[in-house]
């Protein structure tokens, strides 16, 4: 009889060649991750860095013109980092309340037959592709942000009209794309507050919403903090679905201003642009790779210190 | 005549193989019968007819290099002609620099390459130096705004105002009271370059959307009331509206009669007539005008001369 399969507890030297096997594949799958990143890290500065000193750090990062194709062409892109700030901390403002309280919802308020409705829905949130939440702020959010525009600055003899395609409208779908992740992360923290602390609290009189205020949220804080940073990591790093809604203008990052995003200005101008005008879209490219990189070193700063605290 | 006629089934043969894409050995013994009774049908067909097979037959014998240099907005023209020209023709180098319409000519003018692609009309300067026009294609832009604005035609300086933010609500011009929605392309678009350098308000323009596709400037447009985009001609439909520019419509005919003024030739100049020119650069030009050559001008969203 052919006997092909490979048995560890056929002999000594099978084990110790599937042992082995293992340990080679494993260390080479852990190192792929490590390779992928360290020449990522190095593309992106080698592409990157060139047109940072070649047009001056200072006029790109504080220049506020962006005129990439005009002579003398202008690259400043103080405006679309602004943006993608002031974005990305607007979707914070406007996501992270929700999400939590959705999170406290889920985990403490919600009967368990309503519960096991609402979180598939907020898990499917997150399975829907950006490109979708796209079409639908330019089909439906987009519409509605021009007749508030009108309403609002009708008579105005300064305002540029954007037809919706504004901040607000870009803040509103970015808000929309973090919620699963501030939610399910909130709620796996809040899950995970030891229950002798909620026992105390109700024993000792406090009302339920007392003591998700009070004991819960607070317990869970570091958990809730790492939903924040990871909410605003895919806010900043969102492209396609806020590239159909912002209106892509470069300009200051104002409510109703069409604005430029980092990610945006990289998508928007990649295809036609040559020379400089490439380089510095890797720059651009670099400057977003910095931010993501702070927000995912900030993270695990949090975890670590959330981990000491808990031992 | 023996020879010629060798040449001219080595020619058929080739083109067979280029077109069909099918394998040498499949094809020797079917291209033997067709090439023959083509080369018949050539003897008695007309002298024009018999030409451009001659010429075709030259055509896959041919080696060597062409250089184009000249315009950016022409890029994505010259490197289609560039890469089909050398497919069919596989020992033939297309070489195609963007340095802008000026230096193209000049180029060309100076020697340094074969061809100048320049997307504007020579000046009598160039011309007075030697450079000969000739027109390959040309790019034609529509204005587009809502179907439910009132405004229906507008002048150049209307368009010029609406795009340099003077002109901010239709009412200005003549239309119901409702602001004006600037929208266009991202910078290094082709179709934000000529229509910007057409009006001649490069750098001017106060854009409140600047989009990075000719879609994404129609659903703009069709979706937002008191928009105006352009776009280039081939994608007009019936979601938006175009413009009667100076009274003219935006279509094919009126371009190509010079009326409608938001359009600008595609020029590949030559140093001398093309007839002077090398054979490899008679053969690029014999493409382009070919029925082959007009599809792929009309592939790359321009507009065919002929």
């Amino acid at each position: 009889m052919d006997n092909n399969t490979i048995s560890i507890m056929g002999n000594s030297k099978n084990k110790s060649a599937v042992e082995k096997g293992a340990e080679v594949i494993f260390t080479s799958c852990g190192l792929l991750a490590v390779l992928a990143v360290v020449s990522i890290t190095g593309y992106m500065i080698v592409s990157g860095a060139p047109a940072l000193m070649q047009v001056g750090i200072a006029d790109i990062l504080f220049g506020s013109v962006w005129k990439p194709a005009s002579d003398p062409a202008s690259f400043g892109i103080l405006y679309v980092i602004l943006t993608s700030v002031v974005g990305t901390l607007m979707a914070i403002v406007i996501g992270v309340p929700v999400g939590l309280f959705t999170a406290i919802f889920l985990a403490e308020v919600a009967p368990p037959r309503l519960a096991a409705a609402v979180r598939p829905a907020v898990e499917l949130l997150a399975g829907i592709p950006s490109v979708i939440y796209g079409l639908l702020g330019v089909l439906i959010l987009n519409p509605l942000m021009y007749k508030l525009e009108i309403r609002i600055f009708e008579g105005s003899a300064t305002h540029q009209y954007s037809g919706g395609a504004n901040l607000i409208s870009a803040v509103l779908v970015l808000a929309l794309m973090i919620l699963p992740t501030v939610v399910n992360i909130s709620e796996s923290a809040l899950r995970a507050v030891p229950s002798h602390l909620k026992s105390a609290s109700l024993a000792l009189g406090a009302t339920h919403m007392q003591t998700i205020f009070r004991v819960l949220v607070p317990a869970a804080k570091s958990g809730i903090m790492a939903a924040v940073v990871l909410g605003c990591g895919r806010a900043i790093g969102e492209a396609m679905a806020i590239t159909l809604v912002s209106g892509s203008s470069v300009n200051i990052p104002l409510p109703f201003n069409s604005v430029r995003f980092l990610t945006t200005a990289i998508v928007a101008e990649m295809s036609y642009a040559e020379g400089l005008h490439r380089q510095v879209l890797f720059t651009i490219g670099l400057v977003l790779f910095i931010f993501i990189m702070a927000i995912n070193v900030g993270l695990t700063r949090l975890f670590k210190k959330g981990e000491a605290k808990n031992d | 005549m023996k020879k010629a006629g060798l040449a001219l089934l080595a020619g058929v043969m080739a083109l067979g193989m280029t077109a069909c894409g099918q394998s040498a050995q499949e094809t020797t013994a079917a291209a033997t019968t067709a090439a023959a009774t083509t080369a018949a049908a050539a003897d008695t067909a007309a002298d024009t007819e018999a030409e451009t097979a001659e010429k075709a037959a030259e055509g896959a014998e041919l080696s060597g290099s062409i250089t184009l240099a000249g315009s950016t907005s022409m890029e994505k023209l010259a490197n289609a002609v560039a890469e089909t020209f050398m497919e069919l023709h596989p020992d033939v180098t297309v070489q195609a620099e963007f340095t802008g319409s000026s230096a193209g000519v000049e180029a060309v003018l100076s020697g340094q390459s074969d061809i100048g692609d320049s997307s504007r009309n020579l000046t009598e300067d160039e011309k007075a130096k030697g450079a000969v026009e000739n027109i390959v294609a040309i790019d034609g832009i529509a204005v587009i705004t809502n179907t439910g604005n009132t405004v229906a035609d507008l002048t150049k300086d209307q368009l010029i105002q609406l795009y340099t933010g003077q002109v901010t609500n239709w009412s200005d011009l003549g239309g119901e009271s409702l602001p004006v929605v600037v929208v266009g392309r991202e910078a290094g678009s082709g179709t934000r370059g000529a229509f910007e350098e057409i009006l001649g308000i490069e750098d001017q323009c106060k854009y409140a959307n600047e989009l990075d596709s000719t879609g994404a400037v129609m659903a703009r447009v069709a979706s937002t009331p008191g928009s105006v985009g352009y776009v280039s001609l081939d994608v007009l439909d019936d979601t938006v509206k175009a413009f009667t520019l100076e009274g003219v419509e935006a279509n094919e005919a009126n371009i190509k009669d010079g009326s409608y003024f938001l359009s600008r030739p595609f020029v590949m100049a030559t140093k001398g007539e093309i007839s002077e020119q090398s054979e490899l650069v008679q053969a690029l030009f014999d493409y382009i005008y070919s029925a082959e050559g007009q599809e792929l001008v009309k592939s790359v969203g321009l507009i065919t001369v002929e």
